[in-house]
């Protein structure tokens, strides 16, 4: 256990989040403050259910798994996006500031549409194993043998939660609406690293190779730092940024 | 008022609502997939150590097969099962991997030569074979002779579930995201679709279906301590209840799994011991084979997490400032196994726990953790009460886990039944039974009852508190519908339960925001799993013996003689729920009950037991050579299933 973990527990906590209901002609975007007692072991999960089941009902804020894996919880806490669910009070300071993740439509308070937002992206980039083959696959046969070494490579990148956090802390998704974000270069990657998907550079240049796609990011590399899963995403944009313009020479 | 008209409503966006899509959307139908979230956030997703299938091909797995995993299940279900359906379900597992496989699931794969596993608490070597290489490989489980927990990392839920919602997008099966389903649209005699909230801005609208399936998933919120999801409140069974027509199974049939962080209760997987792991009480001390000297730490879920908290009452535990607690031992596996296999795990520990399991004790404790009851259907995956109705995955009653489900066989059985579910849904739509004809005014009745529903609700001036109300129902059930359960504690539930249900009644709420309004959403979705709590308490009141996970302190044996059959509730609209069972037939059984290898010994056994044994064990002599024929003289179950799964599963040992 930490050491601000240990020393939790003696705090009045402040939480200032930023409300706006959509959905309310009259609401205008607002800072509340409410205070808490903090307790032992309090995640953000806990804290801000506590404050809406004793202080304001109307909060809204979306948890599913509330153990980091699902990827719902995506919020600015203190200016930094983060999985709040897995968030210790004990390592923020007295004064927690809540904001809804910036670059994704806002459903209330700090519920955010990323899950609109994401369908979208698997959708333009073709988030999906592409082989004609398919069609004809054979369950009854044994499977295509793998490398070892290879399918734990595809997991490597394959563990992405789609949470929205790289959106967040991405300057050009705050400029560039249409920017795919380190989630879609990541998926590219993964599908491009997968034998049993069929596309060649050339198709993935196609979804990826302008200033929406790889040639837009600006390697502020906000995305990396701030990834809840850890995932190589600096290393995986610059080598296929190398990739796509390799293809385009290639082209001619 | 909008109403959206489909051939096919899937309530629920995880593995087995999304696989039943992909079957129907093959077959020539439009589905339109319902979710409470974003469907890649689906509970399926907190899946970690494996998926069951019969592949064999690792070494720890050599020589598995249907067969195998057909007894290890019946087994781990303490003859509560459905047999068919347990057959049509291992006969159909590997075929879901493959197809999982070919659609792009990064499944951890064999490598040939010699590696270091630990069994039994020490190290020892094991040797692949050259010709598996490169061919899912798989974990060991509890409650299983086999090694068949096929799996990627310990991820294996969120891999399974981006790959199959992947492939629904290929395919343009649209998901309709922040729904929820709040009744099933019925006109006495036919499912004809479902009246729907919209979670994002508060409006109501309509669905009409030729057939729906329901898909939400288990009901785990209704206990204090669960593994579950927070959206794990069992809508889709308590909507199907609330038909008055449609029947829930075993309800009173909850499984606790043995290790679940103290005190948050999030899930560790049971990978953890399958890899070697070891469960230590206060004084670190290896319990488990004192209780299960044969499958110690791998019995099944059921029988360890029985004996951790007898361990546990009998003053062993480990003590916290929460409370008592056993410990999870997976130091002995090292980092480099827990940094590649088990790192949702390491993740879990360091966040939630501020513990390094590779170097330090995990402090776990069993919660609530799966549904065997649900929605009762038939073989194929249909509700044989309400025609048009059907369900999938852990929110049914298919009823292949009866009263204890193994481990990894969860996402298997979800990715199975929608192969078939999907493909009984096309047939049903096929048939005249699956052409609709639905009056406007009836969806407009129903759609107006909702309304009026929620209006009551947000009018209420009572004075009590959902969040109070649905706090002490969890208490409740923890505390009284738990893993020991007796008599005067679960007629004590059943009373409170209602108590709780009068004063939900006297609900006022705080907050009247425009919109999602999560209060309101609090309210309707309380008295309906208060509902699914009763037919729990009542069904676990009512049986008078022990079984499973169903565990009766003052009924401690098996009784096949009396409760060898199905406990079915409906609702008819009174205080209660209604309750009558139905007969499991040992005669047709393929494996007459018995023991199951671990657990308790002694059962008292039903009158048949004794002559179906005779005849199995006459005809499994005279089809000695013949494992085709002897299965049809056994039970026959090729014919329950879709004719393209019908066909052997090739392993290893067949190709030349």
């Amino acid at each position: 256990m930490t050491e601000a973990a240990k020393n939790a527990g003696a705090r009045e906590l402040e939480f200032a989040i930023l409300r706006h209901n959509p959905a309310d002609p009259d609401s205008v975007p607002r800072e509340q403050v409410f205070t808490l007692h903090e307790a032992a072991g309090m995640t953000l999960f806990i804290a801000l259910n506590e404050l809406r089941q004793h202080q304001d009902a109307s909060l809204q804020f979306d948890f599913v798994c509330r153990a980091g894996i699902c990827g719902s919880c995506g919020m600015l806490i203190n200016g930094r996006p983060g999985l709040a669910c897995r968030t210790l009070t004990a390592d923020l300071p007295r004064r927690i500031q809540l904001a809804p993740l910036p670059g994704f439509e806002l459903i209330g308070d700090l519920s955010v549409n990323t899950g609109k937002w994401m369908r979208g992206m698997s959708e333009r980039l073709e988030t999906w194993v592409h082989d004609q083959a398919l069609e004809q696959l054979d369950i009854d046969a044994l499977e295509q043998p793998m490398e070892p070494e290879q399918a734990e490579a595809i997991y490597e990148l394959e563990r992405c939660i789609e949470c929205g956090c790289c959106v967040g802390a991405c300057g050009s998704a705050m400029m560039h609406e249409d920017f795919v974000g380190a989630v879609g270069l990541n998926q590219i990657a993964r599908f491009r690293l997968d034998p049993r998907d069929k596309r060649e550079d050339a198709d993935y240049y196609a979804l990826v190779g302008d200033e929406s796609g790889v040639f837009g990011c600006m390697t502020l590399l906000g995305c990396e730092d701030v990834c809840p899963k850890d995932l190589p995403l600096a290393t995986q944009i610059a080598f296929l940024r190398r990739r796509m313009t390799a293809a385009v020479i290639a082209r001619g | 008022m909008d109403i959206i008209h489909t051939d096919v409503l899937i309530i629920g966006g995880g593995l087995a609502g999304q696989r039943a899509a992909i079957g129907a959307r093959r077959r020539g139908l439009d589905p339109i997939i319902l979710s409470l979230v974003p469907a890649k956030r689906s509970h399926s997703a907190a899946a970690q150590g494996g998926m069951q299938a019969s592949l064999g091909n690792c070494t720890g797995g050599a020589g598995d097969n249907e067969d195998v995993h057909f007894a290890d299940t019946v087994h781990g279900s303490d003859w509560g099962a459905d047999q068919e359906v347990v057959r049509m379900f291992a006969h159909t597992a590997p075929k879901a991997i493959r197809e999982l496989a070919g659609w792009g699931v990064p499944w951890n794969r064999v490598a040939r030569g010699e590696h270091e596993v630990v069994v039994d608490g020490k190290m020892q070597a094991m040797e692949e074979r050259d010709a598996a290489h490169g061919l899912i490989t798989a974990r060991n489980f509890g409650g299983t002779a086999k090694w068949r927990a096929c799996y990627v990392s310990d991820g294996t839920g969120h891999a399974m579930l981006y790959t199959l919602s992947n492939r629904a997008i290929a395919e343009g099966i649209p998901v309709h995201e922040r729904m929820e389903a709040i009744a099933l649209i019925c006109d006495g005699e036919r499912c004809c679709g479902a009246v729907v909230r919209n979670l994002a801005n508060g409006k109501l609208l309509a669905y009409t279906a030729r057939a729906t399936c329901i898909a939400t998933g288990g009901f785990g919120r209704i206990y204090r301590v669960s593994t579950n999801a927070i959206i794990n409140e069992g809508m889709g069974a308590a909507i199907a209840l609330e038909t008055g027509i449609a029947r829930l199974a075993n309800m009173e049939a909850v499984q606790f799994h043995p290790t679940a962080i103290f005190p948050a209760g999030i899930l560790v997987t049971e990978g953890c011991r399958g890899d070697g792991g070891l469960l230590l009480d206060g004084a670190e001390h290896r319990f488990m084979p004192d209780y299960e000297p044969q499958k110690k730490e791998l019995a099944s879920r059921d029988v360890v997490s029985r004996c951790m908290e007898q361990h546990i009452a009998a003053g062993h535990g480990a003590s916290s400032r929460f409370g008592e607690h056993l410990w999870l031992d997976i130091r002995l596996l090292g980092s480099e196994h827990i940094d590649t296999r088990l790192r949702e795990v390491k993740e879990i520990c360091r966040y939630f726990l501020g513990v390094d399991p590779a170097h330090e004790l995990i402090p776990v404790r069993p919660a609530q953790h799966y549904s065997m009851g649900g929605i009762r259907t038939d073989s194929s995956g249909q509700s044989p009460h309400l025609s048009g109705l059907f369900a999938a995955g852990e929110a049914a009653c298919w009823d292949m886990h009866g009263f204890n489900r193994l481990g990894g066989n969860s996402v298997a059985e979800a990715v199975v039944a929608g192969m078939i579910v999907g493909e009984s849904i096309a047939d049903f739509c096929a048939s005249p039974a699956g052409d609709l004809r639905v009056s406007s005014a009836l969806v407009a009745d129903a759609c107006a009852a909702q309304a009026r529903e929620l209006e009551a609700i947000a009018e209420q001036r009572g004075k009590e508190s959902v969040y109070d109300l649905t706090l002490a129902m969890q208490d409740t059930m923890t505390a009284r519908v738990g893993i020991f359960r007796d008599g005067d504690n679960l007629a004590t539930a059943v009373e409170e339960l209602a108590q709780l249900q009068a004063r939900a009644r006297a609900i006022g709420l705080r907050s009247n925001a425009p919109g999602a309004n999560p209060e309101l959403v609090a309210a309707y979705r309380l008295r309906r799993m208060l509902k699914l709590a009763q037919c729990v308490a009542l069904g676990a009141l009512q049986r008078t013996e022990s079984r499973g996970a169903h565990f009766r302190a003052d009924y401690p044996r098996r009784d096949d003689a009396r409760w060898l059959r199905r406990t079915l509730c409906h609702w008819d609209g009174g205080e209660r729920p209604q309750i009558d069972y139905e007969a499991l037939d040992v005669m047709r059984m393929e494996l007459p009950p018995g023991w199951r290898g671990y657990g308790a010994k002694d059962y008292l056994p039903h009158p048949d037991t004794e002559q179906r044994q005779r005849q199995v064990d006459e005809l499994a002599q005279r089809y000695s050579d013949n494992r085709e024929q002897r299965q049809e003289a056994l039970m026959p179950f090729l014919h329950l299933l879709p004719a393209h799964l019908r066909a052997p599963n090739q392993r290893l040992e067949d190709t030349p």
